[in-house]
């Protein structure tokens, strides 16, 4: 199913509509046998009536994966990250054993040569400043100080390349020496501009980045033959698609980090509005490097400094809720579906979230530990959500348990369709005998 | 007491009190009383937190606060002067093995500080044996175990095991905390009890050492 022809003049609905029927239709994708090509079909469209809120011939259920598939195979996370044999090995182990109704990527370990070469520093990864049998976990820091907001806003990109990456990845700290390239004007210019690229530590950082390109490529290409083996032979469809970010996320997350960001909603209000509106193309823009016509048309957004217990709703409405809900919109218009995904909790914020200007039907919402049944109550009708199956069952509670709160929630949740299951938090670890109950009762309710 | 101070403190306003504080440093009033109100203060922030009307951000500018005035007190104390609040109890707190987060803890160790305990923080990524020795030598009511991740309940029921095979458990109490802890998670790595937050750690770690 080719793109039509008329894409751009078709309605944000139909655009939205074309995007999933090439997904379902798996534009692009030769299956091993017609067993899985159909099973695929069918879960697709599981998935795209469950995003469009209508009532799925059954319920889906997902796992949201971290490292549980390495614990699961007796490999490390370590392994995960610097093996790619080990790696594929552990995803096919995982889906063929579970057979949850969607397939996660290995694109979600990313190779840990490459980090270090860059010596990448926002981030420790297993045996490298985490042990080896732990995930990659966030190491904040102000990569971007207090007073360079104004820095960062009049030139986001040669900030990036002149300030913020040769703090984040030693590798690149000899930038900070480089002149704009909005120096290179005239023919005078050039070679002057051209100087510092002469310099033997300038020249280092490039063969450095050329070596991490060219890991990385080995990488995306070993990466890609996993997903497509367990696509093809299983029949998952890959719900997960192109990846963006709240720009007050991005800000917190990425530049200023948890604490100093906290401080800056009451030092540098206004800074951090016009910050993150400067953010929202940039954001609109990142999902489509990863999408091809035929993938999922869904855009994951890991949302973090917004939830409950991180600001006020009054904050959140003024601060963080303006920007993110401009780059829904224009990726709404383009019938691209934002997959929003609620780390923590927004108990306080479900009124606030369902904003009439989003039109209905156009966004998926996955909950960590938000009360589902107040979600069902203010989202059914608006948009599909998911989500707060306790990872802590999967690991700590007994078979019984798992299958009863899984009933639970599917009586609560499921009866009027726009719903999926899904566990809370990335899994790391479990007991295998309550991930088997887990899906099977999904599976089998109805 | 300046109830002006205590009010621009609750309120969030963090320039005009320490400037006030300043002014009224220089003006002669009794630097400790100064730390009296920020205490005052907190302990207001910390029911509204309880009550969810205010948030980690306020907790943060609210530390942040204290420990500019504090900075300004400190050089005016005389030697030896300022007498040791008397303190609820001791707690042993740590994010355990294999997790760095240290956002959370910070605020759950300042907290129960604010709130009158002397806290040993042992950091994050904490060891089991580490525990184990600072229990051993610091002898605290109660130990915390912080963890953000799903990976941080087999460290934590280890953490608790290893209090127990030292023949330390029924010395203290146990409790954890953390993103994806839970009732659940309490009871596999038989700790006492989960805290949702900073203010149910001091709640929790009150009823424990028999405090108000």
């Amino acid at each position: 199913m080719p793109k039509p022809e008329n894409f751009e003049s078709l309605t944000p609905d139909q655009k939205r509509q074309a995007r999933l029927d090439a997904w379902i239709n798996h534009e692009g994708i030769e299956f091993k046998d017609p067993g899985a090509e159909n099973s695929y079909r069918e879960r697709a469209r599981l998935f795209a009536d469950v995003f469009q809120m209508k009532k799925p011939a059954r319920v889906p259920v997902a796992i949201a994966t971290g490292f549980a598939p390495f614990h699961y195979a007796g490999y490390s996370c370590k392994d995960a990250m610097y093996d790619t044999d080990k790696l594929g090995k552990a995803m096919k182990k995982f889906h063929v054993d579970f057979m949850p109704d969607t397939a996660a990527s290995a694109g979600l370990y990313v190779p840990g040569q490459v980090l270090e070469l860059l010596d990448y520093k926002l981030y420790h990864w297993p045996g490298h400043g985490v042990p080896e049998n732990t995930s990659y976990q966030c190491a904040e820091a102000e990569f971007m100080k207090a007073d360079e907001y104004g820095a960062y806003m009049s030139d986001p990109s040669d900030y990036f390349i002149r300030t913020y990456l040769p703090r984040v990845m030693g590798a690149l700290g000899p930038w900070k020496e480089l002149p704009p390239f909005t120096d290179l004007l005239e023919l005078p210019f050039i070679p002057w501009g051209m100087l510092p690229f002469g310099l033997p530590h300038i020249q280092e950082t490039f063969k450095k980045l050329m070596k991490a390109g060219e890991l990385s490529l080995e990488w995306a290409g070993k990466v890609a033959a996993i997903d497509n083996d367990i696509v093809t032979s299983l029949g998952l469809p890959v719900y997960q698609g192109g990846f963006s970010k709240a720009p007050y996320d991005v800000i917190g997350d990425t530049l200023r980090g948890t604490r100093a960001m906290m401080l800056d909603t009451f030092r540098r209000k206004k800074e951090i509005i016009e910050a993150a509106e400067r953010i929202v193309p940039f954001m609109v823009r990142m999902p489509y490097g990863a999408y091809r016509w035929g993938s999922s048309p869904t855009v994951f957004f890991p949302l973090h400094k917004g939830a409950d217990s991180f600001m006020s709703p009054k904050v959140f409405k003024e601060l963080y809720w303006p920007s993110f809900k401009a780059v829904m919109l224009e990726l709404i218009k383009d019938g691209m579906i934002p997959f929003l995904f609620v780390e923590g909790s927004y108990n306080q914020r479900l009124d606030l979230i369902t904003d009439p200007d989003i039109p209905a039907g156009s966004t998926i919402w996955y909950f960590d530990k938000t009360d589902m049944k107040e979600v069902k109550k203010h989202l059914e009708g608006w948009a599909c959500f998911s989500g707060n199956f306790p990872s802590s069952l999967l690991k700590t509670g007994t078979v019984d348990q798992v299958k009863e709160h899984c009933t639970q929630l599917l009586d609560d949740l499921a009866g009027n369709g726009g719903y999926y299951m899904v566990n809370g938090a990335v899994l790391d670890e479990m007991n295998p005998e309550n991930l088997h109950a887990y899906v099977e009762t999904v599976k089998s309710y109805r | 007491m300046s109830q002006e101070l205590i009010d621009l403190v609750v309120d969030m306003r963090e320039e005009e009190a320490v400037k006030l504080a300043e002014k009224l440093l220089d003006e002669g009033v009794e630097p400790l009383s100064l730390l009296d109100d920020c205490r005052t203060a907190l302990g207001i922030i910390g029911d509204r937190f309880a009550a969810g009307e205010c948030f980690v951000p306020e907790l943060i500018l609210a530390g942040e606060m204290l420990r500019q005035i504090g900075a300004m007190v400190k050089p005016r104390l005389a030697a030896g002067g300022g007498e040791e609040q008397k303190k609820l109890g001791r707690i042993v707190f740590g994010t355990v093995e294999g997790d760095i987060h240290d956002i959370a803890k910070d605020i759950v160790v300042f907290m129960l500080d604010i709130n009158g305990f002397e806290v040993m923080d042992l950091g994050v990524d904490v060891p089991v044996a580490k525990f184990v020795e600072a229990v051993k030598e610091f002898k605290p009511q109660v130990v915390g175990l912080s963890g953000f991740l799903t990976l941080a309940y087999d460290p934590m029921k280890n953490t608790v095991q290893a209090l127990v095979d030292a023949g330390l458990r029924d010395s203290v109490k146990v409790m954890i905390g953390g993103g994806q802890m839970d009732d659940q998670v309490a009871a596999y790595a038989k700790a006492d009890a989960y805290g949702k937050d900073a203010m149910a750690a001091v709640t929790l770690s009150k009823g424990w050492v028999g405090a108000k």
